[in-house]
């Protein structure tokens, strides 16, 4: 894939009473073009994403109504919308725009503004009877926790662990001047915090917020236009379930089971780039809780299923371990806002492997990262990026 | 909730009608069976086969025992839509999913309200239980599932 970024802007995660959605999308696309060295005027094309919109969070916006904030320029804006993967989804179809030959440079931006809490959902929306929510069944958090619960039981991973890796999460995002929870907190302090779904305690899981993040594409052979330091996307794949995979909001199961979509997409990222899951040096998984985390090791392919207990105690998924995994605090640190999440994971990969990362860089001039979001009710994105 | 049904005087209504047969002395979820490839389904559809896409489904009775899959607890109170008791009035509860022989797996509730007391593997059947009241006072009824403390007929799960 002949496409690189040249140019990266967030607006910090976390909690902000004095600005929409839209305008956080606005300030992370004005430091990404400010980053590339262009003017909005330059663009072609962009793609954004924002959930909130769709499920009745005000302040969040339809991303195309950016463009009058930005520049009636006449640009070719599209928004998209897939759930948890929607930054990943849009990043995939710039790419293609990009690939296709039909565009030489465009933006890609992702923000939300979610209430507190946890995400509600409406059963018809996703195809169920009202009864299902009735029954006390739609909650997403109940599904990550049957997830890893079955997880553990089958492939010998602790509660311990789960709490080694949230541990990490707030570790990396106390030294993440964009993070929203930047206080370390001790396993013991994890696996004392308040139960919301067994085996998963309340500083598990991430929590839906606020962000914002956005990058500026290019054709690749074009990058040194805008920057001496350009980030190659190798390759970009998202990938819905198949039959037998375990997802949420599914009141009944087959017998058979299937791999999660994860896995067809980091499968198909890592052919298209012709790079090996042992080539990355850095990755950003999805970590709605910690359980996902690690299961998301596996499913891209990073080692077998149970390796994870032993590599996690042995630090090997630290800043400085041999694949150092959310570097910026994952969405634990960073919460979830829907359709920035992902863009933030490439921010970081971005950043690592520019070598700007500052207190929290992946030693040894990282040259290959990686990102992976998950959505509902079955969706796989995956990248590859390069030096 | 309340383990028995059977002496209320009360009104009482299922959650959905189709959901399980109601009243009966030993209730069955209903589901739909794929008359091409067997994949069984919960609950009941109208629609194709999500495994082969055949439009040829029959409504089935699941068996009532099963073993348990996985599960947790939610321990939080829920917001709208759920219509058991919330806020203050919260109950916590569990939920799994149960391995119906070799047929399906179901999620469900639980009427273990205690995780340290439920384990993958065990054997679990089924009950009609109210978990809810409307505002006239007709009690709402779920299906849930029940450890029944016997060893499971076979290591299926």
């Amino acid at each position: 894939m002949n496409v690189a970024i040249v140019g990266i802007g967030i607006h910090p995660f976390g909690r902000h009473d004095d600005i929409s959605g839209a305008d956080m999308g606005a300030y992370a696309i004005r430091q990404a073009l400010r980053d590339a060295g262009i003017e909005w005027t330059a663009l072609e094309f962009a793609f954004g994403g924002s959930m909130g919109q769709t499920i009745g969070h005000e302040g969040s916006g339809s991303a195309d109504t950016l463009v009058k904030d930005l520049g009636l320029t006449g640009l070719q804006f599209i928004n998209v919308l897939n759930g948890c993967a929607t930054a990943g989804s849009a990043v995939a179809m710039a790419a293609n725009s990009i690939e296709s030959g039909a565009f030489d440079l465009g933006l890609v931006v992702g923000f939300d503004k979610h209430p507190r809490g946890h995400f509600n959902a409406d059963a018809s929306a996703v195809g169920l009877g009202s009864w299902y929510g009735e029954n006390g069944l739609m909650v997403t958090t109940q599904f990550f926790a049957q997830k890893i619960n079955r997880y553990m039981h089958e492939y010998g991973i602790s509660r311990q662990t789960l709490a080694r890796v949230a541990a990490k999460a707030y570790r990396n995002g106390a030294s993440n001047p964009n993070a929203w929870r930047r206080k370390p907190f001790s396993e013991e302090e994890i696996l004392e915090s308040r139960l919301l779904n067994w085996p998963l305690s309340q500083y598990m899981f991430c929590s839906p917020d606020e962000g914002a993040a956005a990058v500026v594409v290019c054709r690749g052979d074009r990058a040194h236009e805008f920057t001496d330091r350009p980030v190659h996307l190798r390759s970009s794949a998202v990938t819905t379930r198949r039959f037998g995979s375990f997802e949420v909001f599914s009141p009944w199961l087959p017998i058979e089971r299937s791999p999660s979509p994860t896995v067809d997409a980091a499968r198909k990222a890592f052919e298209a780039a012709g790079v090996a899951p042992d080539d990355v040096d850095v990755a950003q998984l999805q970590d709605s809780e910690a359980g996902a985390e690690i299961m998301h090791m596996a499913e891209c392919g990073f080692c077998a299923d149970g390796d994870q207990e032993a590599m996690i105690a042995a630090g090997d998924t630290e800043i400085g371990g041999r694949l150092p995994v959310n570097t910026d605090g994952g969405l634990i640190a960073n919460g979830e806002p829907i359709g920035a999440s992902g863009m933030r994971q490439l921010y970081e990969i971005v950043l690592q492997l520019r070598g700007d990362a500052g207190e929290r860089q992946v030693p040894g001039e990282p040259r290959v990262g990686f990102t992976q979001v998950y959505g509902a009710p079955g969706i796989g994105a995956c990248s590859v990026l390069t030096t | 909730m309340a383990p028995d049904t059977s002496t209320s005087t009360v009104q009482q209504r299922p959650l959905q009608h189709g959901l399980f047969t109601w009243p009966a002395q030993e209730p069955h979820l209903i589901g739909s069976r794929c008359s091409n490839c067997g994949t069984a389904v919960f609950p009941a559809t109208r629609q194709g086969c999500p495994r082969c896409s055949c439009e040829d489904m029959d409504e089935v009775l699941l068996p009532r025992r099963g073993t348990l899959w996985t599960f947790t607890t939610q321990s939080f109170p829920v917001k709208w839509p759920y219509i058991g008791p919330s806020d203050d009035d919260f109950e916590p509860y569990t939920i799994g999913y149960v391995q119906l022989d070799d047929v399906v797996k179901v999620e469900a509730r639980l009427t273990e309200p205690d995780p340290t007391r439920l384990e993958i593997g065990m054997e679990m059947e089924l009950e009609i239980l109210p978990f809810a009241t409307d505002q006239d006072g007709t009690e709402v009824l779920t299906y849930a599932f029940r450890p029944t403390g016997r060893q499971p007929r076979s290591e299926s799960a």
